[in-house]
């Protein structure tokens, strides 16, 4: 679309730019007053100057949580963008059951992720859970607060049960947009299955799946609540990630000028993955 | 047709039945006792109780966390949908100085982790002496939600052709009023879309809005670990009101069903 130039249009965004000031600037402003200086209690602060940064570079704990916070973002990428699309390919297109299916799949989305946590964390339990009495019957010795391989995998399924179907979503969104006449060249070429979904579905849909993609690993690298809440980070630290470290820096040890140190490389991490997503954002505007 | 297996409905069963049996078991869970929970295992209530729901209700230490959680969630929104509908009409609509830069910035808060937030806002707040209202759980809460109305909304503007607007304009309607008679009316489902999004995701947000309370605001989510109690897990109470949290989201999903996608993705579907 046209659009014409127009200074004016400031005074429309300016309610949301105080707004925003108001709860993003202000509070970051504090974060990087904090990262520069120490303190011995009675907010009394000295200037410290790079000091936190270089000792939070040196020491493992920060390196540990994001390999883990990695690590975690990428097999969750790596499982739930293809079974989406394998899900979004096999939806009912039209009618009464698509949007019994539509609702239904939505639903874990809009559950308060502490309680995600909560469902998952009794789901597993071994004496009162679903999935941990079962996986006791079959004999598998399954203990995700004791052995850390089960909690990964406990904290990497609930996962895949909670967004999995976002990804599906937007592949269907991008499936819809494809007219019917494609299908019916495709048929007329003898074209196979692969072939409509690799050369006719995949390029359609790759626009909605790079959405997908960096979605599921922005939220996914700010995840806090429902790996709290089935785990607590443990056991040891085997599922303390970015933010869980981060919270316990912050605010459960109070170590303000590492906490804030840790805060700034974690927002320019964001910082980077946003531009990414704009870019992506931008060029998808311009083609649609 | 009749003798052949459908292949797709098969897997979306098996998807659907994965993604329900957890649910499945917490609504199980909740309408049972708790001697029946740690005692016997069962698949579905054996000896049938409404008792859970029955303290969660009757109960004003639970159900303020209900009352508390939705008066933040509906300020927020307001608040949210209110700045975010001008201000995604001027990035629909015009070029001015540095929006491109804006409209990334806002990008960022909606990337930005809450974590990094929480301490920053617990102080912010505490000196101006807001802590513990609900105000500064809806305010707090705008850091990521103003930002995705504003994406959300400007996605629908979009499509409305800026015709209408000259039109308008022509016929003698000054901003305000094409605003609210003409505009608002056209884009009734964005608004609809975006005032849900708002909601749900201050709905499901804990870190900030535990940190920020710690007794007359205090959201359901943190009310929820007072089932810890000295005599162990109160599994019962907690299943309950885990079930009625759902129940605001599965209450209007039915009317979004068609936008979800389109609203996660920032209106950009």
């Amino acid at each position: 679309m046209d659009k014409t130039v127009n200074n004016k249009a400031w005074f429309l965004v300016l309610p949301v730019l105080v707004l925003v000031a108001f709860s993003a600037v202000i509070p970051l402003m504090t974060v990087v007053n904090y990262s520069v200086q120490d303190t011995f209690g009675n907010n009394v602060f000295f200037w410290a100057g790079l000091e936190w940064f270089k000792e939070l570079l040196a020491s493992d704990r920060m390196w540990n949580a994001l390999g883990r916070q990695l690590a975690f973002s990428a097999i969750i990428i790596a499982i739930e963008i293809p079974l989406g699309i394998f899900v979004a390919l096999n939806m009912p297109k039209r009618g009464f059951w698509a949007s019994v299916v539509l609702v239904l799949m939505s639903l874990p989305l809009l559950i308060p992720w502490n309680v995600v946590g909560t469902i998952w964390q009794i789901f597993g339990r071994v004496d009162i859970g679903l999935l941990g009495y079962t996986l006791d019957a079959l004999g598998i010795d399954y203990n995700y607060t004791q052995n850390s391989v089960h909690a990964w995998v406990t904290v990497i399924v609930m996962d895949v049960w909670h967004w999995t179907s976002l990804v599906a979503l937007l592949a269907y969104a991008g499936l819809q947009s494809i007219p019917d006449a494609y299908y019916q060249a495709a048929k007329i070429d003898q074209a196979s299955r692969w072939k409509v979904f690799r050369y006719i579905e995949l390029p359609k849909m790759a626009g909605v799946l790079m959405i997908a993609i960096l979605l599921r690993f922005m939220d996914s690298f700010m995840i806090y609540t429902e790996p709290f809440v089935v785990t607590g980070g443990g056991p040891g630290n085997a599922t303390t990630f970015l933010s869980i470290d981060l919270v316990k820096m912050a605010l459960g040890q109070f170590d303000l000028g590492p906490a804030a140190a840790f805060s700034l490389m974690y927002f320019l991490v964001i910082l980077l993955i946003s531009w990414v997503f704009y870019t992506v954002m931008t060029n998808l505007d311009k083609r649609g | 047709m009749s003798k052949r297996i459908n292949g797709s409905a098969v897997v979306m069963i098996l998807y659907l039945l994965f993604l329900m049996l957890p649910i499945y078991w917490l609504i199980n869970m909740s309408l049972k006792t708790n001697a029946e929970i740690t005692g016997t295992f069962s698949l579905w209530p054996q000896s049938l109780t409404f008792a859970n729901y029955a303290t969660i209700l009757t109960d004003p230490a639970w159900y303020m966390g209900y009352v508390n959680s939705l008066i933040y969630v509906v300020m927020n929104t307001v608040i949210s949908v209110a700045v975010a509908l001008p201000a995604a009409y001027a990035f629909s609509r015009y070029h001015f100085m540095g929006d491109k830069h804006l409209f990334f910035w806002l990008l960022t808060n909606r990337m930005a982790p809450p974590a990094v937030f929480a301490l920053p806002f617990f102080q912010l707040y505490s000196s101006v002496g807001l802590f513990d209202t609900h105000i500064a759980v809806a305010l707090a809460h705008c850091l990521f939600n103003v930002p995705l109305a504003v994406w959300i909304l400007e996605g629908f503007m979009r499509g409305v052709p800026k015709e209408i607007d000259e039109t308008a304009y022509i016929d003698g309607y000054s901003f305000g009023r094409f605003f609210v008679k003409i505009f608002m009316p056209l884009i009734s489902s964005g608004i609809g879309v975006a005032a849900f999004f708002c909601f749900m995701f201050s709905w499901v947000e804990l870190l900030l809005s535990r940190t920020l309370t710690s007794v007359a605001a205090k959201p359901i989510a943190a009310t929820m670990t007072r089932t810890q109690g000295a005599s162990g897990v109160d599994w019962g109470v907690l299943a309950a009101a885990g079930v009625l949290t759902i129940v605001p989201g599965a209450l209007v999903i039915w009317f979004v069903r068609n936008y979800i996608a389109k609203g996660f993705a920032l209106g950009r579907v």
